[in-house]
């Protein structure tokens, strides 16, 4: 085996399983990877001895016949998810230290599984972000380099950036993530890997440091389609203790990559080609339309009219939302507390201490538009908008079975370059933020290089509850895009 | 929609965060381009649609009255930045 | 009854009052998590990491308490409301773990509806109940156990709580106390919550305001809060509505305000803490999907509804000849009430919904007379409860056959009572080894009757003279003859008949 850091999912469950080597063995070969590729800061905490405790007894599984969907495969958790005994902090100072006496359903489900963590993965602070820059751990790098300056550090886009870096560099075979406008599914196009974020209510929410509510979903990161599917098959499922998850069965998804598309059809959405649109962008785009057609599917032009709303809406519920859900963090129960005369004065200094600025500025604009006077206008008026959003798309999918769209206006940016600006930042979503508005599932695969050799990512948008002909879907296009670039020195 | 000084303060501490002085200007100045950003929704005609409250077109699901759960104190407070004799602990609120 | 009206120098005044009750739901575990509601655990033994706001938890609705909530809001005979949304109540304090308070706000699950108050004349007055709503429990806040901290216990955090709102309708101290009164015992009498003040598992918020008499303004109103006791309840409203008055009348003007009730110093004063006005930014909560119930559900409650004390003091007004006053007092509490059916009908079956029992019951009259007296007493003198009673009905209705067959006197069924409460044996027994039956033998209390009248000559000419009232000194005499034991009718009639002639 020339390099098991190489492998997908898929392939070390196979190898795995004809005993070609161990669980140990691939485990260690990926903690080597973490150590080499430290500088990229994906992790925020490495759990080596755990990991290789895990893969002794993911062996023993395996020789007693009782091996699980993702027994001994390495990955890696985004700390935004309550590991019990491993400290949790959604990359906030405020949450430094905290150690939950609780797992996250589905982190839980895949340790069950037998898929050995590697580590708490970076992300921007508390899911705040488009770029991993916000971390209280510092930023993360995209292992992608420019071809035009190689020097440069570019961001892996957010909020789960640290799970993208990792997985494009090879550290962990796969990675959790979690995605509320987009931060699945942006940072796996910044990184040339593949993420979905299901339909909402797939995915159980219980244990994971909530965001927004009504938007937070959990999925799955990692190279290809098919480890996509395998992931979110042992993710997914009903939770009792997730008043919004959904009582419904999930799915081989595996099995739904039959590589037959024929007599499908693909919306396009005419909203989507902005004038402003990079030109290398629409060529992606337009590449996949021929790749879809050429394997049999019929692309059709469609409208998503409130599209162009749908960043002012998010921007009014997801800070409101969040403006209420992290009122928890107060230095009182757990985390950093910073001491005050009055319990009001340990609060104030504790989150202002705690929190960065963005995360602090969406807890402002939250709380604003929930204010006396300002809620009519804004956030009932958002949540309006929001159905007219999910109406949009349940009109289109009257007559198309699955959207496709860019899933990022531009490639990897660099560090520290961009902007100052908060809403310019949040242009970064402008493609994703629209299906988690409808709470439908996303996928991006990546589907070509820019002129600067940086990774484009395609989004496959479907109808709720059908992963099964998003993953069929991207599974071909996937086939098609022959995407075997890696990032530098990998 | 502009926010001044005073309306930040005011959110501020309805939010429970301390702004410093210095910091109020420029505060005020993001949370205002933010504001004006998500006004552009008062353009959208929403007469007669209803607010989305939920995704999935569920109903609560309700669970049994039955005890499953606390008898851990240790656990509760062993994250605790101050605790004693099995409480937690804060600055003395006087009413 | 009276008006309550407070005379101030420019005129006179009455006083509106809205009470806003907090009940303890009954239930085995809290509204959204599955931690234990019990009173008196070590504090945070009974708590969930949902209760404790710790990150990713989430809330999980408790069938029970919902229809908890939907049997008191058929007992007020308010609209239940099938959809019905949970709100955040977003504010900082301590106890209040998640930074918010679960509760309804736009849409509650419970109406309008009302409650009757029973005014002391045995009249009634229909008081406006505005809503009734589910929501958290904070937790407990300790002030006094350190000098500069305070102590946070989480146990009551989460636990299930009935906010039930009344309209502006009460008018006085004393209308408040009623409608409290009242509350609890209907609370009691569903079970859906034990209405103990002082255990906290009811508390009550007063909204008090005043405005001239005969005016139909609504004025500022002041809130105090987490009152937890009806008395004391009285006194705020009565010391809070003077201070009103004497605002108004030095030409000042009352600001909106939160207070508290001092009960040491008997007044009220502004809650330093929440001076800032409070912005609770209600939203729908997004963990929470609308509650949705069935008109089956509501029907299979309601249909399971007790006899609640409006309804049963007016049967036991129709069927037992009982005045309101009495009625009212029996119907307080359903064991009393029950006790007394059991006492009154002979038997100790179920009077569910006050079906019609077979006739061969006793004197409901001289049952309620028991009850209210004999028994009632001994109640509070032993310090035992309904519970626990100190003499149960089948014996207490066992001692009334007695009386009724001639075998016991009403006096000396006093007597035996008294041992019944003391021994705890049946009247029979007891009767047997004292020997108390009374005499009837007219021989016997002849002879008695003769005795002292021969040994009191003088005294029989006073009566003969005119001062019947002496006769009672006779009949005294007579039953100390006879160890009480002597029917008091015939002692009278012959002593009636020997002396006047």
């Amino acid at each position: 085996m020339s390099n098991l850091t190489d492998l997908t999912l898929a392939e070390g469950r196979d190898h795995l399983a004809k005993g070609e080597f161990t669980a140990v063995e691939l485990t260690a070969a990926h903690l080597k990877a973490v150590e080499a590729r430290r500088a990229i800061n994906a992790f925020i905490v490495e759990t080596p001895q755990q990991a290789l405790e895990e893969a002794k007894a993911s062996d023993l599984r395996r020789r007693a016949g009782t091996a699980g969907a993702m027994d001994g495969l390495p990955i890696g958790i985004k700390d935004l998810f309550c590991t019990k005994g491993v400290q949790t902090t959604a990359a906030s100072h405020i949450l430094e230290g905290f150690i939950p006496p609780y797992e996250s359903t589905v982190s839980g489900k895949l340790k069950a599984a037998g898929a050995i963590s590697l580590g708490k993965l970076n992300l921007d602070e508390f899911a705040m972000g488009s770029s991993n820059q916000t971390s209280a751990f510092g930023a993360v790098e995209n292992p992608w380099k420019r071809r035009s300056d190689p020097t440069a550090k570019l961001v892996p886009g957010g909020s789960s950036g640290g799970s993208a870096a990792a997985v494009a560099a090879r550290m962990v075979m796969a990675a959790t993530g979690t995605d509320t406008g987009g931060s699945i599914r942006q940072p796996a196009a910044f990184c040339g890997i593949t993420g979905i974020k299901p339909t909402y209510g797939r995915c159980s929410r219980w244990g994971i440091v909530a965001f927004a509510s009504s938007l937070d979903q959990a999925g799955p990161m990692a190279r290809t389609v098919r480890d996509c599917a395998i992931m979110l098959g042992v993710m997914a499922g009903f939770d009792p203790k997730d008043s919004t998850s959904v009582n419904m069965a999930v799915p081989d998804f595996e099995t739904a990559l039959t590589g037959d598309i024929r007599g499908l059809k693909i919306g396009i959405p005419k909203e989507y080609r902005p004038a402003g649109l990079s030109d290398e962008v629409a060529k992606v785009w337009d590449q996949g339309i021929q790749w879809l057609r050429a394997a049999g599917a019929t692309p059709v032009e469609i409208s998503l009219p409130h599209t162009k709303y749908a960043l002012a809406t998010y921007y009014i519920i997801a800070p409101a939302e969040c403006s209420s859900n992290l009122a928890r963090y107060d230095g009182l129960r757990f985390g950093r507390r910073v001491p005050g005369k009055t319990l009001d004065e340990m609060y104030a200094l504790t989150r202002a201490a705690g929190f960065g600025a963005e995360v602090r500025r969406r807890i402002l604009i939250g709380t604003y538009v929930l204010s006396a006077g300002y809620y009519d206008a804004y956030y009932a008026k958002a949540q309006k908008v929001r159905r007219l959003i999910a109406d949009d798309f349940a009109k289109a999918f009257e007559t198309v079975d699955v959207i496709l769209t860019p899933t990022a206006p531009s490639a990897a940016f660099g560090q520290g370059e961009g902007t100052d600006d908060p809403v310019t930042m949040w242009l970064n979503d402008v493609f994703t933020i629209p299906t988690s508005m409808a709470g439908l599932p996303g996928l991006s695969l990546p589907a070509g290089l820019s002129a600067d050799g940086l990774p484009l990512g395609l989004q496959l948008i479907g109808r709720p509850f059908d992963e099964e002909t998003v993953f069929k879907v991207a599974g071909v296009m996937e086939t098609a895009a022959n995407f075997t670039a890696k990032p530098e020195g990998l | 929609m502009s926010l001044d000084k005073a309306t930040v303060r005011n959110i501020a501490n309805l939010a429970r965060i301390d702004i410093r002085d210095e910091e109020l200007d420029h505060l005020a100045g993001e949370l205002s381009n933010i504001m004006t950003f998500v006004e552009q929704l008062s353009e959208v005609n929403t007469d007669g649609i209803e607010p989305m409250t939920s995704v999935a077109a569920m109903t609560l699901p309700m669970r049994a009255d039955v005890i499953t759960d606390g008898a851990q104190p240790e656990a509760v407070l062993a994250n605790a930045p101050e605790a004693e004799d099995g409480f937690f602990t804060v600055p003395k609120v006087v009413e | 009854m009276a008006s309550y009206i407070l005379q101030g120098e420019t005129g006179d005044w009455e006083v509106v009052i809205g009470l806003e009750v907090h009940a303890q739901v009954i239930s085995h575990s809290k509204l959204f998590s599955g931690a234990a509601t019990e009173f008196g655990a070590e504090p945070n033994t009974q708590v969930s990491f949902v209760d404790a706001g710790f990150p990713g938890m989430l809330p999980v609705i408790n069938e029970i308490c919902v229809e908890q909530a939907v049997r008191t809001g058929l007992g007020l005979k308010a609209r239940i409301n099938l959809t019905s949304v949970f709100a955040r109540k977003n504010y900082f304090y301590a106890d209040l773990p998640q930074g918010y308070q679960i509760s309804q706000f736009d849409k509650p699950i419970g109406g309008e509806g009302e409650l009757i108050l029973d005014l002391p004349d045995g009249s009634t007055r229909t008081v406006g109940i505005e809503r009734l709503h589910l929501e958290q429990d904070a937790g407990k806040s300790i002030h006094d156990m350190h000098p500069s901290k305070s102590f946070i216990d989480l146990n009551r955090s989460g636990v299930a709580l009935m906010e039930i709102v009344s309209k502006p309708d009460l008018r006085s101290p004393e209308e408040a106390g009623l409608y409290l009164t009242k509350l609890r015992s209907i609370l009691r009498y569903l079970g859906t919550c034990d209405g103990n003040m002082q255990e906290g598992s009811m508390r009550c918020d007063a909204n008090v305001s005043v405005r001239p008499v005969g005016s139909t303004e609504l004025r500022t109103r002041c809130e105090i809060k987490n009152v937890n006791s009806i008395r004391y309840v009285q006194q705020a409203i009565e010391f809070e509505a003077r201070r009103h008055v004497e605002v108004y009348e030095n030409n000042g003007t009352i600001s909106q305000e939160t207070r508290l009730f001092d009960s040491v110093k008997t007044e009220t004063r502004s809650m330093r803490s929440k001076e800032q006005a409070h912005d609770y930014r209600y939203f729908p909560d997004p963990d929470l999907l609308p509650l949705v119930i069935a008109q089956d559900f509501v029907d299979g409650i309601k249909a399971g509804l007790p006899e609640l004390p409006d309804a049963k003091k007016a049967r036991f007004m129709a069927e037992y000849g009982l005045n309101a006053y009495d009625a009212g007092v029996l119907v307080a509490e359903r064991i009393s009430a029950d006790f007394f059916e059991t006492v009154a009908r002979g038997s100790a079956a179920t009077h569910d919904n006050g079906r019609a029992k077979p006739a061969g019951g006793r004197d409901a009259k001289i049952a309620c007379n028991w009850v209210m007296g004999d028994f009632f007493a001994a109640l509070n003198a032993t310090g035992k409860t309904m519970e626990n009673p100190p003499v149960s009905a089948q014996d207490l209705g066992a001692l009334i056959d007695l009386i009724g067959d001639g075998t016991l006197s009403g006096r000396l069924a006093k007597d035996v009572f008294a041992l019944m409460v003391e021994t705890g044996k049946a009247p029979a027994v007891l009767v047997e080894e004292k020997g108390l039956k009374q005499v009837t033998d007219t021989g016997a209390i002849e002879a008695a009757v003769d005795a002292v009248i021969a040994a009191n000559p003088d005294k029989v000419q006073q009566v003969k003279d005119g001062k019947t009232t002496l006769l009672g000194w006779f009949v005294g005499q007579v039953m100390k003859a006879t160890q009480g034991k002597a029917n008091p009718a015939m002692v009278n009639e012959m002593l009636a008949r020997k002396v006047l002639g």
